[in-house]
């Protein structure tokens, strides 16, 4: 079996004559391994993804994906107040013929799901009534029981809080190591790349990148060139453990010594 | 260890007697019950006075007909009021009512948008267009049935290609607006053909228009019912996609699902139920856009019981304002107008207890 999930070579995108979003992109990301796509705003993260997941053509370059993918948006609103059974049943939509409905075992293989994350006591909730944490880990789940290879992130973590986010991660690394989903993610958070990311594409520019592994790609001096502000590597030990994360260097941390916050009488 | 989630709201206990109501088979069983009474109970109603044991006899024996008992319970005169007019009556009412539940539903499905009707993104408009059409053409019923749903076609194509080109996309919100124009576009092409058609069309087309329920016979029975439970019954097998369409198109797409077509697949439906529904009511507003409100309060969102629901929903909203009309008012008010007087002050409702819950959101 080809070790590639998702390769595309030279490609280039622009939704105006002249105007590019980028140009001559070129990665491979391997079946299993968690692919982080880094990038500020208006970088083409997003336009990047639609093309991989065949919702937006390319101008030009080529795109290959080998296995069923699911998508996951930034942001998972739905018009109707659907339950959360009804939504993670959703993911059956390849096994379901077209003028059947989903059977008893349809419905048994997303609690299953639903119970694998822990969630399953969410079933006759509806998805609106959920905390965006909640509504992540249930759309995880409907990735899962719709048999997805190839798990497609739109900033998974962005709107939610600190321990939603380690919850979130903590499961792409799972899916990825236990399941053997190919994953790919973009994200505002290079110490989310650094953490859970086997490989790493830095969108520098409308032609420039950079694309290696996590450790090699998310350098000071590339992070500096993708971002404009200096991002440290920090090291440290917790639990018997070496641990390494990546943290921003604030404008006031090089101000005098006084108190940046105090509470008056 | 596997993460839990932050929010601890929520005990492991058994779904709450509001969600179980909704989930199980008693609403749907119940409407089509009530529909199956409410038949029966419109065939007492009109001059001639009937009661609800004798119409339900009567109505037994015509749809199983067997040999005449020697001395029936029923008058000539009684049976025939009841296979010549009010039967015919009833049954166009209530396909007209079940074919605007079923598309009002389907159509805000793929929208995404509750504020979504036939009338609304110009499938009517269409339908009524392509019907005046072929009556100045002088076509057959079949004709005018054909030209009724290109009509409509049409109109929807116009509203989602002029979405398209403002670079909305599927924005459920820019589609009305576009149904809005594409619309009133092909009410004024009517306006047109009624303003310059000549005086051996015009009564017709007027008549045609007006969209009452006088005059209907087994051959109107047919025009409505044939594409009505042929578009709603494959409709229905369509139910539970729509609620992967309802999701948006790019992840529709990711589940598997070809948007495209299956949207097409749709509105082609929609287009046949609604041209059928022009073809012997007029355009008839509100009640696409409404009663999928009212069927998604009694059993949820899920277009597997929310589809049948509406259908049966719609079908006892249509026969229910015939009644009135006939017993109430005795005098005939299209059915449309009726629709409008009653729909505009329940849409109001349904704005305020919504509190914007889903009303526009992308």
């Amino acid at each position: 079996m080809n070790n590639t999930a998702i390769q595309f070579d030279d490609l280039r995108h622009s939704y105006k004559p002249g105007h590019w979003v980028f140009q001559n992109y070129s990665a491979a990301v391997r079946r299993g391994s968690t692919f982080a796509i880094l990038g500020p705003n208006g970088a083409g993260k997003t336009t990047l993804l639609k093309i991989l997941l065949g919702a937006l053509k390319p101008t030009a370059g080529t795109v290959s994906v080998e296995g069923r993918m699911a998508f996951v948006p930034q942001l998972f609103q739905v018009t109707f107040d659907y339950s959360v059974l009804d939504m993670v049943l959703m993911g059956r939509a390849r096994q379901v013929g077209l003028f059947s409905q989903p059977s008893a075992q349809d419905e048994e293989a997303a609690m299953a799901s639903l119970e694998r994350f822990g969630i399953r006591h969410f079933a006759e909730r509806q998805f609106h009534e959920l905390s965006g944490g909640e509504r992540q880990l249930v759309i995880f789940a409907r990735a899962l029981v719709s048999e997805a290879e190839i798990l497609i992130l739109d900033e998974p973590t962005s709107a939610l809080d600190l321990k939603n986010q380690i919850v979130v991660l903590d499961w792409m690394t799972r899916l990825s190591h236990q399941d053997g989903l190919t994953i790919v993610f973009t994200t505002h958070h290079p110490h989310h790349a650094l953490a859970v990311a086997d490989d790493t594409l830095l969108m520098l520019g409308d032609s420039k990148f950079a694309c290696g592994s996590a450790t090699e790609v998310l350098t000071e001096e590339n992070l500096l060139a993708l971002y404009g502000v200096e991002i440290k590597h920090l090291a440290f030990e917790h639990g018997g453990h070496q641990h390494k994360t990546l943290v921003p260097v604030l404008p006031y941390a090089s101000r005098s010594n006084e108190p940046r916050s105090s509470l008056r009488p | 260890m596997t993460p839990t989630i932050v929010k601890e709201t929520v005990s492991e206990t058994a779904p709450d007697a509001a969600s179980s109501w909704k989930h199980s088979l008693s609403v749907p069983l119940l409407l089509g019950i009530s529909v199956l009474l409410a038949m029966l109970g419109s065939l007492c109603i009109g001059v001639y006075p009937m009661s609800f044991l004798h119409a339900a006899r009567i109505a037994a024996h015509l749809a199983w007909p067997g040999p005449l008992p020697a001395n029936p319970p029923w008058t000539v005169k009684e049976i025939t009021v009841i296979q010549i007019i009010r039967l015919p009556r009833v049954l166009i009412a209530t396909l007209v009512g079940l074919g605007l539940g079923v598309s009002g539903t389907a159509l805000q499905g793929i929208i995404r948008n509750p504020l979504v009707g036939p009338d609304v993104v110009g499938v009517s408009s269409g339908a009524a267009f392509g019907g005046v059409l072929a009556m100045l053409w002088d076509f057959p019923p079949v004709g005018i049935i054909g030209l009724a749903c290109c009509g409509g076609m049409a109109a929807i194509a116009c509203t989602f290609g002029l979405a398209k080109i403002s670079r909305a996309g599927s924005n459920s919100m820019i589609l009305i607006l576009a149904g809005v124009f594409v619309g009133a576009l092909f009410m004024s092409l009517v306006t047109l053909i009624v303003s310059v058609s000549d005086d051996s069309h015009l009564p017709g087309i007027a008549y045609w228009l007006l969209g009452t329920f006088v005059g209907s016979d087994a051959r109107k029975v047919a025009i409505v019912g044939i594409p009505t439970l042929c578009g709603s019954a494959i409709l229905m097998t369509f139910r539970w996609r729509l609620n992967l369409l309802s999701l948006g198109d790019l992840d529709a797409r990711t589940l598997g699902v070809n948007v495209a077509a299956l949207r097409w697949a749709v509105i082609a439906l929609v287009s046949v139920i609604i041209a059928s529904q022009v073809a012997v009511s007029g355009v008839v507003g509100w009640i696409g856009l409404v009663i999928p409100h009212c069927a998604r309060m009694l059993v949820g969102p899920d277009h597997r019981r929310l589809l049948p629901a509406a259908a049966l929903l719609g079908a006892l909203f249509v026969l229910g304002l015939d009644d009135f009309t006939r017993a109430i008012l005795r005098a005939e008010v299209p059915v449309g107008v009726l629709s409008a007087l009653i729909g505009t002050p329940l849409v109001c409702f349904l704005l305020w207890k919504s509190q914007g819950k889903g009303w526009g959101r992308e």
